[in-house]
């Protein structure tokens, strides 16, 4: 068990224990994991209306230097020297085998180099990384003293109205500095929920401020780790550490989209051999969604079985989809076996229990892409 | 009513327990979405578990507080697990056991005792 003395709060901590959060250590932080509402709750308030998360744990930094956007390119599948100021891309890091070390948001502000967020569990391996892969060329600047906001759900982007006009200009995947609360914030257009909604990285003083204020109108209600992760899954999103891990191709992973056409052609990234043979042949096993028939929620390691009882691959996450009323999860199994409407079975506690084969995401994303 | 210090309760009429998990233990629990209730018949034994219980989150066992044979289960909960919620002490029981030794029961905490628990923790 980890000593609590040892965990990292947010600036918001106060503020969650105020508004009755149950704290869970996370990500080497004391994190709310639920409010008094619960998860399922939170859950749906998300999807129908807004929720705000606080996800000052992940790892905020800024990549400047000589040529920061082609040499970020060496350890990355993606185009980056393409990408165009404020635009953002969702991006992998990978290691010399084309496994994934994490997953992670780059976007390009106007000014030079990158902002990137990486997963809080993740950060201090990653921004070493990155120092060791790419320095001196570029140098990384560690953001610790930003707090990091998400605000989610149909109802977003109209409370950001009057809090940050500027945001309304944007779409999926744009991100650009702007005023926001009266402050200098960095906002994009994006999310890890399925929902249109920000993400919002402020100055960490300022946050319990921003936090009241969002909080104030009666549309955004706070949202815990726990709904987080369930919205996540619903919306066929991979979790770094369960889903995708550092033996995980982003092919096996049903990544092959954060794998630039430019960058496949030129195989000039960590791993290109494997992913090229796993491009062109089909890789051993896949990321799935499985919609679960009958019985109990399968979780992270049951094991999944095709119709003969041959266990075939595992449940990486998965759990009960409170927008769909039946639990569903991801698991990785071969191709032979990945065709939506293929019938498997989970093992859950010893006992078989239907499966389906769905597509993802589970339930439609509603990312806003024109204005 | 008596209670374990893993958050069960049992009610004895006529020999037969019924059992169920505490208001403390649901609210711990959170939103309960799945219930496994043991088999009529089954053979339990203090201390181990027979029945499971899920929320959004993770699974949960729970103990048999006490020895016998289950001779109901209560299947309802299938349908609507978000009885465990509302009515934890209630209508959100799991099953009824016979008890092979009654003298288990008394070992057991009475409300105020679990209460003096429930501070300590």
């Amino acid at each position: 068990m980890t000593d609590t003395a040892d965990l990292k709060k947010t600036p918001l901590y106060d503020a969650h224990v105020a508004a009755g959060a149950r704290m869970v250590p996370f990500a080497g932080y004391l994190m709310p994991v639920q409010y008094a509402e619960g998860v399922l709750k939170e859950h749906l308030w998300t999807r129908e209306h807004a929720g705000l998360f606080d996800v000052s744990h992940m790892g905020q930094a800024r990549l400047r230097g000589v040529s920061p956007l082609s040499a970020f390119e060496e350890i990355t599948p993606s185009d980056f020297i393409g990408l165009a100021p404020g635009k953002q891309r969702y991006s992998l890091l990978l290691n010399k085998k084309g496994g994934i070390i994490d997953d992670l948001m780059a976007s390009r502000p106007d000014d030079d180099g990158l902002f990137v967020i990486v997963n809080g569990a993740c950060k201090d391996g990653d921004f070493k990384f990155i120092d060791n892969e790419l320095a001196p060329q570029v140098k990384i600047e560690r953001l610790e003293d930003r707090a990091l906001l998400a605000l989610q759900g149909p109802e977003a982007a109209a409370v950001m109205a009057k809090h940050a006009p500027d945001s309304l200009t944007l779409v999926f995947s744009e991100a650009r500095a702007m005023t926001a609360f009266g402050l200098p914030a960095f906002v994009s257009r994006s999310g890890y929920t399925g929902e249109d909604g920000y993400e919002i990285s402020i100055p960490g003083e300022s946050a319990q401020a921003v936090w009241d204020m969002l909080l104030a109108d009666p549309r955004v209600k706070p949202i815990g780790l726990g709904a987080r992760d369930s919205l996540r899954l619903e919306a066929g999103l991979p979790l770094y550490g369960h889903d995708i891990d550092e033996t995980t191709s982003p092919i096996e992973a049903d990544l092959s989209f954060a794998v630039s056409k430019k960058r496949r052609d030129a195989q000039d990234f960590p791993g290109a051999s494997r992913i090229a043979k796993e491009l062109a042949e089909g890789p051993s096993r896949v990321r799935v969604g499985l919609k679960i028939l009958e019985g109990p929620p399968a979780r992270e390691g049951a094991e999944i079985a095709d119709g003969t009882g041959a266990v075939i691959g595992k449940v990486t996450s998965g759990g009960f989809a409170p927008s769909l009323g039946h639990p569903i999860a991801m698991g990785f199994v071969p191709p032979a076996h990945a065709s939506v409407g293929t019938k498997l079975n989970v093992i859950v506690r010893g006992r078989a229990g239907a499966a389906e084969v769905v597509a993802m995401p589970f339930v439609p994303k509603r990312y806003v892409r024109k204005l | 009513m008596r209670f374990t210090k893993d958050h069960e309760w049992v009610v004895v009429e006529d020999g037969v327990a019924t059992v169920g998990i505490t208001a403390y233990a649901a609210e711990q629990l959170g939103d309960v979405v799945f219930v496994e209730t043991p088999e009529v018949g089954k053979t339990v034994k203090q201390g181990e578990g027979f029945a499971v219980v899920e929320s959004v989150k993770a699974a949960s066992d729970v103990y048999a507080p006490v020895s016998g044979e289950v001779v109901e289960a209560n299947t309802a909960l299938g349908d609507e697990p978000e009885t465990v919620n509302a009515a934890p002490e209630h209508g959100g029981w799991f099953a009824k056991v016979k008890l092979s030794n009654p003298a288990e029961v008394d070992a057991l905490m009475d409300r105020g005792a679990y209460e003096d628990y429930l501070g300590t923790l």
